[in-house]
């Protein structure tokens, strides 16, 4: 485990959100232990040993056996949570994913905003950030241009909304948000219309 | 906004852990750096996130830090710029404040052009001085405005010894001229009217007397100079030299009667004689008399029979008799024009201050007064008005001066005698007797083309400088202009300097009173200046220095006894 844990194993254990089940050098999958427990879209999560970051880009919630579909079943439902009640081997036919792209990862300590040499190994646990790390991780804003640049088709709407996220953590989020609009007018200095999307989107 | 706060945005992170107000002081403020230029069109600065185009003008003085050298140089243009050239056909939220801030300074920022003049000594008060660029600083150079002691540096400071003229554009800074250069070579002021002229001039002048680098004569045509101006804008009078520096002036006056209706007292009452008008001063007034060439010409015929005394006396007498028409005939000068030349000089000499004969060397005496070292007004009164009187007296008089000067100089230089103390002439209206057509015969021409020669300087004032012929203006080392609007105007005032397409854009958008710029031979680069009050606050810098315990009570006594 490793020290930047900090906290204890308990309070980590709470943060364990999932665990990688695939894995390439730019993005890694995890699987949720808990049905729609993903992290929000654009929320930064960590592998352990090695340390590596990543921006949660795509959640997916689907049946294990794809060819079994999943069903409606709430037509004669008052509530939604009474079709949950009602039918209590759902939770075991579906399961919870998340895509996360890999934002950066820690080198003797060093937190560095580019690809690690290799990506999380499969079973690896994926831990929720906690503010402090969030606000230590995005002190550095590299990883904007990972992700505007990670090939997802929506990477706008996961920098917007990482962006979002990683204001709150800060003591200062205005201060963040100005940072974070001068890094983005950096690398879409020759795409205006794209920088302003994606203003638009942090915009408070 | 203070998301977008100017000490966030600094981006080139220099000022981190600095006091920024002790940079501030040492360099002026961060503007931004160095994108691209060439010594020919000057450098092109990118300014920062957080500051703002608007803050800055055209004229402002910048320092460029280049990696070994430090360049003074000013703002010759500012633009808009865009990473993106797309920018200008996208929508864009204008709205929307977060948006428009989070690009304004970084895919949208403003420009400014930068014209750097000058190599600025590494440490300040460093024994070199300032030196003419002769290169560009590298990519990325930060700039700054200009500081106090950047401009100091570049201008002298008053503790120098230099005469505080004003505040270069938007800086508190004195802005200071070297009086001796000033005085070296020829100077003028130029302007519309109501521009200033007479306020800036009174200040040079207190200036020089001040310091004592020349002597200074004035002719004063509308008598502002002597004892009081008017300030018509707001109605008061204000102090003149003689009030400033007492016994270190002398007021002379054509018109006894008008400054004693003024309840002045002046030192000398000037009477000239007939005696003292050659045919070359007909010349002069030929078109202000409307005579014609031929008529003016008769005026030599006429000395050389009756001699250089005597000619304008014996002539008009012979009108009096009514023997003009003999006289044409003994003088084979046509007997109209020589009608015409009787007319007007019968009538120009009909001035109160015109005698038939005068023994009273006025020129003598005012080179006296010249050589102790004080400083000569002559006031013109009435008579202020009268184009034909002004340019007689002060072409008359300077001509006799220049002579001296001239006979001092030369024995000077052959070992006898010690060399006359410079001398500035101040004469207004100079298109009058500084135009093409007669510029070659004035005494006043002949001052400014053979520079300092012989130790004799012009101070011309003038609202219409295309109308001073080319070669003189061209000799005009320093030169002043408030604002000017007449295109002709304009390009006479600027030929011959460097750069004049920069300075005509500065020229035409000066404030309308007050404000000037100032180029030329005194200046290590050109300047718009906010002229300094002339008022109240600037007699008390004077006062302590100017007048001895004697003096101010000979002032009272003038005033009461
Ligand atoms: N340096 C100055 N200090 C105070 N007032 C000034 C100054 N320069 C100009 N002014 C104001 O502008 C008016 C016009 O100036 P003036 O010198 O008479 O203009 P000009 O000689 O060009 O016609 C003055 O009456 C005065 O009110
Ligand atoms: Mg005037």
């Amino acid at each position: 485990m490793s020290t930047t844990s900090g906290n204890g194993s308990g309070q980590l254990m709470e943060r364990r959100v999932g665990e990688v089940v695939e894995s390439t050098s730019t993005s890694f999958v995890a699987q949720c232990y808990q049905l729609e427990g993903a992290p929000a879209l654009g929320g930064l999560v960590r592998t352990d040993s090695p340390d590596i970051y990543g921006v949660v880009g795509t959640v997916t919630t689907e049946p294990l056996d794809s060819a079994r579909p999943v069903l409606a079943r709430g037509e004669d439902a008052d509530s939604e949570e009474d079709v949950i009640r009602d039918n209590p081997q759902l939770a075991r036919l579906l399961t919870s994913r998340f895509e996360v792209y890999i934002a950066g990862h820690i080198e003797d300590g060093i937190t560095r905003q580019y690809l690690p040499p290799r990506p999380p190994r499969v079973h690896s646990f994926v831990y929720a950030c906690n503010p402090e790390e969030i606000a230590g991780f995005t002190s550095q804003l590299d990883l904007l241009r990972l992700l505007l640049n990670s090939g997802a088709s929506h990477a706008d709407e996961i920098v917007g909304a990482c962006i979002r996220q990683a204001a709150s953590s800060h003591d200062q989020p205005n201060y963040f948000l100005a940072q974070a609009c001068r890094t983005l007018s950096v690398e879409l200095a020759a795409d205006v219309a794209r920088l302003n999307a994606i203003l638009r989107r942090i915009s408070p | 906004m203070t998301l977008f706060d100017k000490s966030n945005g600094n981006s080139n992170g220099e000022t981190n852990g600095t006091d920024l107000s002790q940079i501030v002081a040492q360099r002026g403020q961060p503007l931004g750096m160095v994108i691209e230029g060439s010594v020919s069109n000057g450098v092109e600065v990118r300014l920062d996130p957080g500051v703002s185009v608007e803050q800055i003008k055209v004229g402002t003085f910048v320092t460029l830090q280049g990696s070994d050298n430090r360049f003074f140089g000013v703002v010759t243009d500012i633009g808009l710029g865009s990473t993106d050239p797309r920018m200008k056909y996208t929508p864009l939220p204008s709205d929307d404040p977060f948006v428009i801030q989070a690009l304004q300074g970084t895919v949208a920022f403003g420009t400014v052009s930068v014209l750097p003049q000058l190599t600025l000594p590494d440490v300040v008060g460093d024994e070199q001085g300032p030196a003419a660029a002769k290169s560009i600083p590298a990519h990325f150079s930060r700039a700054y405005t200009a500081s106090q002691e950047d401009v100091e540096t570049v201008f002298g400071s008053e503790e120098g010894g230099n005469f505080w003229i004003g505040s270069p554009l938007d800086m508190e800074t004195k802005l200071c001229l070297d009086l001796g250069e000033l005085v070296k070579r020829s100077m003028g002021i130029f302007g519309k009217s109501g521009t200033g002229k007479t306020f800036l001039t009174r200040l040079l002048l207190t200036g020089i007397v001040q310091s004592g680098q020349a002597s200074s004569l004035i002719f004063d045509m509308h008598s502002e100079y002597g004892w009081q101006g008017q300030d018509t804008d707001k109605g008061v009078t204000v102090k003149g030299l003689k009030q400033l520096f007492g016994a270190k002036v002398s007021t002379f006056t054509l018109d006894e009667e008008h400054s004693r209706r003024r309840g002045l007292s002046t030192d000398e009452t000037v009477k000239l004689g007939f005696n003292h008008i050659e045919p070359e001063d007909v010349d002069l007034l030929r078109e202000s008399l409307n005579l014609s060439e031929v008529a003016a010409s008769a005026a030599y015929n006429l000395r050389e029979k009756f001699g250089e005394d005597s000619w304008l006396k014996e002539f008009l007498d012979a009108g009096k008799n009514g023997s003009l028409l003999e006289l044409a005939e003994e003088l084979q000068v046509n007997a109209g024009a020589l009608r015409a030349l009787y007319n007007r000089m019968g009538r120009f000499t009909r001035h109160g201050f015109m005698v038939e004969h005068s023994r009273v060397d006025t020129a003598a005496q005012m080179i006296e007064h010249l050589e102790r070292g004080q400083h000569v007004v002559l006031e013109f009164g009435r008579y202020g008005d009268d184009e034909a009187a002004y340019i007689l007296v002060s072409n008359l008089l300077t001509r006799r001066i220049h002579r001296k000067y001239v006979e001092a100089k030369e024995s000077a230089m052959g070992g006898a005698g010690k060399e006359p103390r410079p001398l500035v002439i101040v004469i207004e209206e100079a298109h009058k007797f500084l135009n093409t057509a007669v510029a070659s015969q004035t005494i006043f021409g002949i001052i400014a083309r053979e520079l300092r020669k012989y130790n004799v300087t012009l101070m011309v004032i003038d609202q219409r400088p295309s109308g001073i012929d080319s070669e003189v203006l061209s000799q005009v080392g320093t030169r002043f202009s408030c604002l000017l609007d007449n295109e002709r105007d304009i390009d006479a005032v600027l030929s011959g300097t460097s750069g004049s397409r920069a300075l005509r854009s500065v020229l035409s958008r000066l404030e309308s009173k007050q404000q000037a710029l100032v180029f030329g031979h005194a200046l290590p680069l050109p300047v718009v200046v906010r002229i300094r009050e002339y008022g109240t606050a600037f007699y008390e810098t004077i006062q302590g220095g100017g007048d001895s315990d004697e003096e101010k009570k000979r002032k009272v006594d003038e005033l009461f006894g």
